[in-house]
């Protein structure tokens, strides 16, 4: 666990960075800290690790003060991410990993060896173990600084806008299997970022600050995109929230229609094939593969001549998991070209389709389920 | 054939003063080298003293080089043809032109790549030895390398004050109004610069795998 207690940063030209920050940071938790340039995030996440001194109060790491831990020592049980990896140029990539585990004594055999299981953990290539950081792309650079600061296990992680130099689809993707990591490692984290959007979906908890270096709220991501405090998170927050809310709304199980379906092989003109098609529903009929699971779907005003194959698949239209999010099932829907979202179970298999109507059915069910449970916690608090 | 008449009632002498000129050339570069470390770091950590560390010293390189060999026996305290004096001499202005090389060289490692070791743990000291230095190679290189090239034409100067090395021999020509030891000085002056060149580049190379490293596809 991290606590600020009462923590300011103020510098030598009045500038007040951070104003007075009271937080904590669970253990095995991810907090993130949000808000525009000049709210004193970044300054907050180093003085965590003492490469910013505070002007006044204290940081807690679990039951001891940190600034009676040596600098050093207290950063070397601190794993640290930065926006441009800031690998060292000099240094081979499993050497790069290795730097921890070499400052804190281990011979250079076993810290390189423990490095090579590491760049496997963050999914790198063991080839690219002898290579120079410039040779590697950015995505992979960023890996290689969550590997080294993961490579002598240290308890907490500070992460400084890690992924925001890369791509978006570079970006979605380590943003997937840094979660993926930390379901594995629970690590106690705290992240930096600008981007309300990665902070919702990363965090645990979400600590949007306001310039001058005061929280303006500390939350779970729905309760943020639900419940902003005040004016400034709720225009930080931004457009869409109700929208991007329902992510964290589980669906209760939908009421799905068998779907008709096509599989990939079968000939429109054949006797199945006429069969499919006569049962289809206003001119899209789904195709599944062997194993049911759904391909896409086929535009009967344009039938395709001979066996329908891959190429002939309309792939509009995402996938909704059943028991998945709100916001899964409503997307299905919306992108669909048939207007009927397509529902699989864990597997991946078909279990049926759904319509927009329906699912904002459901979501207006549930909504006015938690309005009367709160009408009722009312009731029963006064 | 006076040129080989020459090399070979002279040879024997010429290929002395080549080994003094040589180790005239190289001991004040490490020597400078050794002081310019500190005092770049000094001008590269506390910023206010960048201006005035980087222009006292670059100062130091417009005395002229032969006031310097006659001065400096006075203030040392040695005799005037000690080679000695010639080595301080050389190794100002080595310091004149490292300082802001070192300087400048510490000032071209990304800020991120040091805020990162210091937040993986590294003391100030380590962090200089094992990234900071490392990663200042190739810029102090390209400073050393003026320095090494432009010492072995310094070197030559001590000659009129009677130091034996490689400028011996322009002495001479001009005394004896010939050519020929002259022609030879100035050619071993060049290959000795070239070959010290060499050695500079083959040590940074060596130094610096990391700087060649390929971009892969």
């Amino acid at each position: 666990m991290i606590r600020f207690e009462s923590v300011t940063k103020r510098y030598a030209d009045g500038t007040v960075a951070v104003d007075q920050l009271d937080l904590v940071a669970p253990s095995r938790q991810i907090t993130v800290l949000v808000g525009p340039s000049g709210c004193g995030k970044t300054t907050s996440l180093r003085m965590i690790n003492r490469m910013i001194e505070p002007t006044a109060g204290r940081i807690w790491l679990d039951d001891r003060d940190t600034s009676t831990f040596s600098a050093s020592d207290l950063r070397r049980g601190m794993g640290y991410v930065i926006q441009h990896a800031g690998l060292f140029p000099h240094r081979t990539v499993v050497d790069n990993v290795a730097t921890v585990p070499l400052l804190l004594g281990q011979s250079r055999r076993q810290a390189r060896s423990h490095a090579m299981e590491l760049l496997e953990l963050v999914g790198l290539d063991a080839e690219l173990a002898s290579r120079y950081p410039a040779q590697l792309s950015g995505g992979q650079q960023q890996r290689v600084g969550v590997a080294r600061a993961l490579a002598a296990d240290p308890p907490v992680m500070l992460m400084d806008e890690p992924f925001s130099a890369v791509d978006p689809i570079v970006r979605a993707q380590l943003q997937d299997e840094f979660l993926r990591l930390q379901a594995e490692l629970a690590k106690t984290i705290v992240f930096v970022t600008h981007d309300i959007d990665e902070a919702v979906k990363l965090g645990d908890q979400v600590a949007v600050l306001r310039v001058g270096g005061h929280l303006a709220q500390l939350a779970s991501p729905a309760d943020l995109l639900s419940r902003p405090a005040d004016a400034f998170v709720a225009s930080f927050v931004g457009r869409d929230r109700g929208y991007r809310a329902l992510q964290f709304e589980q669906a209760p199980p939908l009421p799905t229609r068998a779907e008709p379906v096509v599989r990939l092989g079968v000939d429109l003109a054949s006797a199945e094939g006429a069969r499919v098609v006569g049962q289809s529903l206003e001119g899209w009929l789904l195709v599944v593969d062997d194993e049911n699971e759904p391909q896409g779907w086929l535009d009967l005003r344009v039938p395709p001549a001979g066996p329908v194959d891959q190429a002939a698949v309309h792939r509009g239209g995402t996938l909704a998991r059943q028991g998945g999010s709100f916001r899964e099932a409503l997307d299905a829907a919306l992108s669909s070209p048939s207007g009927r979202g397509v529902v699989v179970d864990d597997e991946g298999r078909l279990v049926g389709s759904v319509t927009a109507s329906q699912v904002v059915t459901a979501i207006e069910r549930q909504a006015a389920a938690d309005r009367g449970g709160e009408r009722q916690a009312t009731r029963v608090g006064t | 054939m006076s040129w080989l008449r020459y090399l070979d009632q002279n040879g024997q002498q010429i290929l002395q003063w080549l080994w003094f000129h040589t180790w005239l050339s190289v001991v004040p570069v490490v020597l400078g080298l050794a002081i310019s470390l500190p005092l770049g770091w000094v001008a590269r950590r506390y910023r206010w003293t960048y201006a005035p560390l980087v222009t006292l010293s670059g100062l130091l390189y417009t005395i002229p080089s032969i006031a310097l060999f006659v001065i400096l026996p006075g203030i040392l305290g040695l005799g005037i043809l000690d080679p000695l004096n010639v080595a301080v001499a050389l190794t100002i202005y080595t310091v004149a032109l490292l300082v802001r090389v070192v300087a400048d060289g510490l000032a071209s490692v990304p800020d991120d790549v040091t805020q990162a070791a210091s937040a993986m743990g590294y003391r100030p000291v380590q962090r200089l030895m094992a990234v900071e230095l490392p990663i200042a190679v190739p810029v102090i290189a390209a400073g050393l390398r003026v320095a090494v090239v432009s010492n072995v034409s310094l070197v030559a100067v001590a000659a009129t004050i009677g130091v034996p090395e490689l400028g011996q021999l322009f002495t001479i020509g001009f005394q004896l109004a010939y050519f020929v030891p002259i022609v030879i000085g100035i050619v071993m002056c060049v290959a000795l610069a070239m070959v010290l060149d060499l050695v500079v580049v083959a040590l940074t190379r060596l130094l610096t795998p990391w700087t060649r490293a390929v971009v892969a596809p």
